[in-house]
């Protein structure tokens, strides 16, 4: 795990010192931070990283997580999906079960925090513990258009804490809370996003069998409708007629997910005979992730719908040129013509993958000025930042606090 | 060889920096005729994070129009004469947040005079204006300069934070057009040759980076 030091080299002493500044003025504040899982998913993933570098800005920060057997797990993977806007069927049922663990938890977990740091709907109800401590919740989900009951249930909660936390304003609700927008983050010395050697980088491309003597587009998610793989496909053999090109299709397994496993099947029908296209199941592989992408000439995101899109950020930082749909927070991470290529159709990103291609000084100078948007906007340091000032907010009314 | 002298400042330099952390405020526009009476009712800070985000945000050189009123009616409502008019409001000549918003609202309630059917023109929910407003931090940065080699070795150093907030909030602060360390060179170094130098720089055109550098080797001249 890297510490806070490593990050010197790529955001600066003084946004270090800065950070240590800040941090110092949480001192004697408890951060409890709770959530459902302390492995796998984003939020434990971000957690396992933001915790140790806390506690090295002497900010004491934990992390305690709730238990819950699978049916309650079941019924947060529905409500989960359901204020993704997806149909669900919920019944009384899974109210009951959901409250029934929650309540467990709630004799079970102490909340010691001066601050408690709740994460997603899992552990909401553990606000009914609220003393004088301060409570916040964060939601990491694209709440934009929810299951109406599922939210209106959540909602009694959510309005009993001080403040919540959304990853995009269009993801906020009103609210008699305040409400904070923070964007996600990558971490540049992951080993999603650190430098690789070129040996390396040639080894997974011959481990796949992909040639370095045509240029390489790729997308990298996972087979899921609404990432619309085969659209990409359908962009690609439209750039194809005009530049001999390689596409990379590469994302996680998808055994567990009925419709991507049918996605897949249709990808591979849409691709077959062209030597060219590469469709990749991988495995959880970081490395081999970050390998694709620095050997990619052009990195896509076609998503349909997209929460946050932090893959388009993980694009950007390895100074590529992306061309990506402008839904979810993509638009946020791409400046149309500045840091990036921004599309709205199938022809939209042919066009656009074509231009890339074809100008490869202009393709270098929007990967370049998209390295620097994500230095300066969607780093972990940033990120650690806003958490500490929403610390500090818990404990200020004014819009103008000096510290 | 006699070195040359280094004259110490009168009043010490304290560099300070600006933190900011975002705030929704619950607020959204859909048309034109929102966007106004929003622009009249929300508190100062969210005037300020509408017009000043993009500096520490985009602290190089970008395309985007320099408020997210012009880029939002361009864009989301179509209106590129009004996003126009809207981008030309010179952000770092008004020295309140109240004489800004009054110019933000002088410029749409013109252009709905002459164009009354704009008012009611109306985006898609998906693409709403989101009214948000910037929780500001400030705190010392622990760096003082009592002359100019000082003042050069932090320059290096310090964050572009800190730059920023030295010179494009100057003017909402001390109320003066000038900046932070032109007013400190010209009244306790008493240089005013390097301090009306630095104050001609229109901040506009560079980056906060390339400021470090530019304000940096000015004053490297005059040691």
């Amino acid at each position: 795990m890297a510490r806070i030091e490593e990050y010197i080299p790529i955001v600066g002493q003084a946004t270090i010192d800065d950070l240590r500044r800040i941090g110092n003025k949480l001192k004697g504040k408890v951060i409890q931070n709770i959530n459902s899982t302390s492995v796998g998913g984003g939020v434990a993933e971000i957690l396992n990283r933001m915790v140790p570098l806390l506690k090295e800005l002497q900010v004491d920060a934990r992390w305690d997580v709730i238990k819950g057997g699978a049916q309650f797990f079941e019924v947060t993977k529905k409500f989960h999906n359901a204020l993704h806007g997806k149909k669900e069927d919920i019944k009384q049922e899974d109210f009951d079960i959901f409250m029934e663990t929650s309540r467990m938890n709630i004799n079970e977990i102490d909340t010691y925090g001066d601050i408690v740091y709740v994460h997603d709907p899992q552990p909401i109800v553990l606000i009914d513990k609220k003393k004088d401590n301060k409570w916040v919740w964060r939601c990491h989900i694209d709440v934009s258009n929810p299951d109406k009951e599922v939210w209106k249930f959540l909602k009694e909660f959510v309005v009993k804490y001080d403040a919540a936390v959304f990853s995009s304003p269009s993801f906020s609700w009103k609210l008699p809370i305040r409400q904070f927008l923070i964007s996600p983050s990558i971490d540049p010395l992951s080993d999603k996003n650190r430098e690789l050697p070129q040996d390396v980088i040639d080894g997974v491309l011959s481990k796949y069998g992909i040639v370095k003597d045509k240029p390489i587009i790729s997308q990298i998610s996972r087979f899921d409708r609404l990432k619309d793989p085969v659209g990409v496909i359908s962009a690609y053999k439209s750039v194809k007629q005009y530049v001999d090109c390689q596409l990379i299709l590469a994302g996680g397994g998808a055994s567990d997910d009925p419709e991507g496993v049918l996605v897949l099947e249709e990808v591979r029908e849409k691709a077959k005979g062209d030597p060219d296209i590469h469709i990749l199941l991988l495995p959880q592989d970081d490395i081999t992730v970050n390998a694709l992408q620095r050997a990619s000439d052009v990195i896509i995101q076609k998503s349909l719908k997209e929460g946050f899109g932090l893959t388009v950020a993980e694009a950007l930082w390895k100074g590529k040129p992306v061309v990506a749909s402008a839904v979810g927070g993509i638009p946020l991470q791409i400046t149309h013509k500045y840091s990036g290529l921004l599309c709205h159709s199938i022809d939209g990103a042919a066009f656009s993958i074509k231009q890339l291609l074809n100008s490869p000084k202009y393709a270098k100078k929007l990967g370049e000025n998209g390295r620097e948007h994500v230095k300066n906007n969607f780093l972990i340091t940033r990120h650690i930042r806003d958490y500490i000032l929403l610390f500090l907010s818990l404990y200020f009314q004014e819009d103008t606090v000096y510290l | 060889m006699k070195e040359k002298e280094i004259k110490k400042a009168s009043e010490t330099f304290l560099f300070y920096t600006r933190l900011n952390l975002s705030e929704l405020t619950g607020l959204k526009a859909f048309s034109l005729g929102d966007l106004l009476e929003r622009i009249k009712e929300v508190p100062e800070s969210s005037i300020y994070h509408h017009t000043h985000r993009f500096l520490q945000q985009h602290q190089y050189l970008s395309p985007e129009p320099p408020n997210d009123f012009a880029y939002w009616v361009t864009n989301a409502l179509g209106e590129k004469e009004l996003g126009e008019e809207l981008a030309s409001i010179d952000t770092v000549q008004f020295s309140t947040i109240a004489e800004l918003r009054g110019a933000f609202v002088a410029v749409i309630e013109n252009y709905i005079r002459e164009e009354p059917e704009a008012k009611l023109k109306a985006t898609h929910r998906s693409n709403a204006f989101y009214f948000m407003k910037s929780v500001s931090f400030i705190l010392p940065t622990g760096y003082e300069a009592n002359d100019l080699p000082d003042f050069c070795r932090i320059m290096e150093n310090i964050s572009i934070d800190s730059i920023y907030f030295h010179i494009f909030e100057a003017r909402l602060r001390i109320g003066k057009k000038t900046n932070d360390f032109s007013y400190w060179i010209e009244n306790s170094l008493g240089n005013k040759k390097l301090a009306d130098a630095i104050s001609r720089l229109d901040p506009y055109t560079y980056t906060l980076e390339d400021l470090r550098s530019t304000i940096t080797q000015k004053a490297l001249k005059y040691i």
